[in-house]
């Protein structure tokens, strides 16, 4: 499934984007991989499917609450929820994401050059 | 949630999952199709977009599952669905795996009754047998008097008696009846942890050497005589025209691990065993001991005090119990040790027959695997990752192995016994085989080792195969890799049946060998059976028994056809023997026994050279004239005469020999030729192979009285046997109807006895490589009928183009006899080496080298016989192959 081209995200690096996202407003699946994208600015290339499984398992870890609801579309949607648990998980990561970003970047500053 | 909880709510979660994955593919397309696509297009492209749905969801699932568990079950779920599509190859796989495991598991089943369970009395690991060494014989006879002074000063034993066989004629209770007895001492059924079904076991006292008069019988006996009836204790029975007092009654058929002990039905104590003998230390009276260990000693110990034992008796008897020492054996090893070597080697061969079975189901994988490549991409299309498919392979291969060994099982339970009842009675402990739960455990695991391992090969080839490759892929194979893995296995297998024959050739040439063997005598037309004269001769003169053996002597000599008749003590070859010891004279009377001359004693009749047809090879033999009123005379065998007398002078010497209150002088009148006592195979190997021959009637008045209770008869004629039999029968009966004729064999029985366990072994190993010659030869059918009907276009062409069928036809018997080639040669390297284990571990070899070239060319002749059978079939077909319909039929 893997190749040079499309090469996956790191683990966990979606579900944080997911809670991320659903910090500012709760949202249904397709919404939030629309919106994912667009943020990035299409720079990641994520398959839309993708955004499923990680989404059963934040669900099983508690971290979102999911609810079955009407569209602004008028479509009957499953609209996601950051629950409390899911906020400060959502905290502890990206703190430990932006260490590991800062030890990479101090690693490659100097090659850049 | 809890995982109950979950696994309740999972149904709910799942459809979920799978309605919103629809709701969000729905979604895009809608709004490509707004931004103008066509809905075609729209629908492409979102599905790209959104990746594989099947797996994802499966992802999603799998986020809620114990995924190993599920999924292994749904493998096992499918497993079944994909064997009962398939249900010819299922049968051939289950019924080729069933014959392999059952054959495993039956044997196992006699290698865990025989061997490894523990021997059915309480604390088997305590009890061990007891005899007295001596130079000659590490497991003599001991002696009464050294018993009874073993038994006070041994502090090893908490338990330990002597017995010894015996019989007696029962009297008035319907017609005389000979019953196999054991003389026992008090500790006997104690020790062995066995209660009377009714009064008592001896007592101590009763060890004593006296007058008793006391008996135990079997329950058998009491059944039989007694009709159960429970006031038996106290009456009277009447044995060898004594009356005995029963005493107790105890379970019948013990399985006592001592010779002739199996079927007693009268037990009494040792201590009252009439023989003049029977206080006399230097007595070898065939008595033998069984003792227990006291919780604690190990048998190294309990080694170590018997030493002192015995070396307390050589200073205190010199005269009888110089150089005599103790030997003590674990029973279950003197029990199963002869069979332990030859019990592992079968299963060994066994484990070769499973292996190509293996073979055969891992080739029959290969070829389904062939025909179900494209089902197998598709799976990795949709998502399954190599370890999966191998995993789901597995799944099958051992679900299919594990039906095998059930069905496996239940054949080897139906067949064991029925196996073990008709083959020679020659494995100790018979009773005890069965299925138990070691023999399941055993099943299964062996069930589960095939299925890995016919199931692997065949699974890695097809998780290895490139999805796109196998998608692409038309009908038609292209030879190659594919091939060569199934003539690995092919070769493999032929090798394996090469093994197994070799094997089972060698047995069977050793075995047509030992049947050459000289054994020293003519068994052909001779029959052997037990005497007991009428009850009331044990209490009658010397002169008057001397008289019945002569009316005996005369009324068989009048049976017509009757070639020559012996009485015989000690003198029927590989049956019983008996040993004295002697010294010349000349030479110094020796100070103890232990430095006289040993030899075989046989004590027979005038016509004893005629009846075994032994050669007389100086001097001459007895005849009538040597009885009890002439000079003591002897007849010594060839190796008695060159170990002695190696200037060749043994004629007209004299030896001594008697017991301890008198000796006698027996002049040397004749020298015969060796008869091989010990067995045919095993003769050579004994220490003790010096033969004397004594005359009948010569025998000491004190022994003669010994003559009526028990002695064998020899008798040779020209005629049928069993009409022989009745003959003897009524001649006896017409000198006493208190005479009793008992136990009949013909020598040529004894002999086949012997050789009893060579033949179990020659039967088994035999049938396990006549089931692996089919089975390879199956394979190899299968495999190259296989490969011709995915060559039929080749074939085709090649006709088309001019090729002769005939050159089709060795194209294919070529491709075949390759293989076969291979395996044989692999093979026959292989067995050379195992060979050698066969040579070390069971004896079984006899006359044969182990590299015989004779049965390695044959087994190699047999073997491409069988593959050339195997491809011919394949090779008539491809040679008939019709051009137009191999082309058409793209």
């Amino acid at each position: 499934m893997t190749n040079s081209q499309t090469r996956d995200l790191f683990p966990g690096a979606l579900e944080m984007m997911i809670l991320r996202v659903l910090k500012v407003q709760p949202l249904h699946g397709y919404a939030l991989v629309q919106h994912i994208k667009r943020a990035s600015n299409d720079l990641l290339q994520i398959e839309e499917g993708s955004l499923y499984p990680a989404l059963q398992r934040l669900l099983k870890e508690g971290c979102v609450k999911a609810e079955w609801g009407i569209s602004s579309t008028n479509r009957r949607v499953r609209i996601y929820k950051l629950t409390p648990a899911g906020a400060r998980h959502l905290e502890r990561e990206v703190s430990s994401f932006e260490q590991m970003l800062k030890g990479i970047a101090r690693v490659l500053a100097p090659v850049k050059s | 949630m809890s995982w109950l909880t979950r696994l309740f709510a999972r149904r709910r979660i799942y459809s979920d999952l799978s309605a919103e994955m629809r709701a969000h593919l729905e979604e895009k397309i809608d709004a490509l199709v707004v931004s103008g696509m066509s809905r075609e297009e729209a629908t492409r492209a979102a599905r790209r977009e959104f990746g594989n749905v099947t797996l994802l969801e499966e992802r999603g699932r799998e986020v809620w599952q114990w995924p190993s568990l599920e999924s292994f079950l749904a493998d096992i779920r499918f497993a079944f669905r994909m064997l009962r599509k398939s249900p010819g190859f299922t049968a051939v796989a289950i019924l080729t795996l069933a014959l392999g495991i059952g054959a495993n598991t039956a044997l196992f089943s006699v290698v865990n009754g025989v061997l490894l369970n523990p021997l059915p009395f309480s604390n088997p690991d305590q009890l061990v047998t007891v005899d007295a060494s001596k130079p000659n014989f590490p497991t003599g006879s001991i002696s009464y008097p050294n018993f009874l002074d073993w038994h006070r000063i041994n502090h090893c034993f908490s338990f330990f008696a002597v017995a010894r066989p015996t019989g007696y004629l029962l009297t008035g209770m319907g017609q005389t009846e000979e019953l196999d007895a054991a003389a026992i001492t008090s500790d006997f059924f104690p020790l062995l942890g066995i209660h009377p079904v009714l009064g008592r076991s001896f007592a101590p006292a009763e060890d004593q050497i006296g007058p008793w008069n006391v008996v135990a019988i079997s329950t058998d006996l009491w059944h039989r005589k007694f009709g159960s009836s429970p006031d038996v204790i106290g009456k009277s029975i009447s044995l060898d025209g004594k009356g005995y007092i029963i005493v107790g009654v105890f379970p019948g058929n013990l399985d006592v691990p001592m010779r002739y002990f199996q079927g007693v039905d009268v037990y009494a104590p040792l201590g009252g065993f009439r023989n003049s003998n029977i206080d006399y230390r230097g007595a070898g009276l065939g008595i033998h001991g069984i003792a227990r260990l006291r919780p604690g000693i190990t048998i190294e110990q309990a080694r170590a005090d018997m030493q002192r034992v015995t070396d307390y008796m050589s200073q205190t008897y010199p005269d009888a119990d110089k150089g005599m020492g103790a030997t003590l054996t674990p029973l279950k090893e003197r029990m199963v040790g002869r069979v332990r070597g030859f019990l592992l080697l079968l299963l060994g061969a066994v484990g070769f027959v499973l292996l190509i079975a293996c073979v055969n189901i891992a080739n029959l994988l290969l070829a389904r695997g062939n025909a179900r490549q494209r089902e197998m991409a598709i799976r990795s299309a949709l998502g399954a990752g190599t370890s999966r498919l191998i995993r789901q392979m597995l799944t099958e291969s051992i679900l299919l192995a594990l039906l095998g060994g059930a069905l496996g099982l239940a054949f080897a339970a139906a067949g064991t016994r029925a196996a073990l009842a008709a083959l020679p009675a020659t494995l100790p402990r018979v009773n005890e085989v069965g299925i138990d739960a070691r023999v399941l455990w055993f099943t299964v695991a062996v069930s589960l080792l095939a299925g890995f391992l016919f199931g692997l090969v065949p699974a890695l080839r097809v998780a290895r195969k490139k999805t796109c490759d196998a998608l692409k892929e038309g009908s038609r194979s292209v030879a190659g890799t594919r091939h060569r893995t199934q003539h690995v296995l092919i070769a493999v297998q032929m090798a394996l049946a090469v093994v197994l024959l070799a094997g089972a050739g060698l047995l069977i040439r050793s075995l047509a060998q030992l049947w050459k063997v000289n054994p020293g005598f003519d068994p052909h037309g001779v029959v052997e059976f037990n005497l007991a004269l009428p009850p009331q001769m044990s209490t009658a003169s010397p002169a008057a028994i001397r008289t019945a053996v002569r009316n005996f002597d005369a009324a068989m000599d009048a049976i017509p056809g009757v070639q020559g008749e012996s009485l015989s003590w000690g003198a029927i070859p590989l049956y019983e023997e008996d040993d004295e010891n002697f010294w010349i004279q000349g030479e110094p009377r020796p100070a103890s026994e232990s430095q006289m001359h040993d030899m075989l004693d046989y004590i027979v009749g005038p016509d004893y050279l005629k009846v075994m047809h032994i050669p007389l090879l100086a001097g001459r033999f007895f005849t009538e004239n040597d009885d009890e009123k002439s000079k003591l005379v002897v007849v010594v065998d060839e190796v008695l005469a060159k170990k002695y007398f190696p200037n060749g002078d043994a004629l007209g010497k004299v030896i001594d020999q008697g017991d301890a209150t008198h000796t006698f002088p027996f002049e040397i009148v004749g020298i015969v030729g060796h008869v091989n006592q010990w067995g045919l195979d095993t003769d050579s190997r004994n220490s003790l192979r010096a033969q004397m021959y004594f005359p009948f009637l010569q025998m000491p008045d004190n022994v003669m009285s010994l003559v009526p209770s028990n002695t064998e008869v020899v008798v040779r004629s020209s005629g049928n046997m069993l009409g022989l039999i009745d003959s003897i029968r009524l001649a006896s009966s017409r000198l006493s109807d208190d005479e009793a004729v008992t136990n009949f064999n013909t020598m040529h029985e004894i002999i086949e006895s012997s050789l009893g366990s060579r033949r179990f072994a020659v039967m088994l190993l035999g049938s396990f490589a006549a089931l692996a010659l089919i089975l390879a030869g199956i394979g190899l059918y299968g495999v190259i009928s296989y490969a011709v009907g995915q060559r039929t276009h080749e074939m085709g062409i090649r006709i088309a183009l001019g090729a002769h069928p005939r050159d089709v036809f060795r194209l294919v018997i070529g491709g075949g006899l390759r293989l076969a080639l291979l395996g044989v040669v692999i093979g026959i390297a292989a067995a050379l080496v195992l060979v050698r284990f066969l040579a070390a571990f069971s004896q079984l070899l006899y006359g044969v080298s182990q590299s015989d070239p004779l049965t390695i060319i044959a087994v190699a002749i047999v073997l491409l016989a069988v593959a050339f059978l195997a491809c011919y079939i394949p090779a008539r077909r491809a040679m008939k192959v019709d051009p137009m319909v191999a082309l058409r039929y793209e």
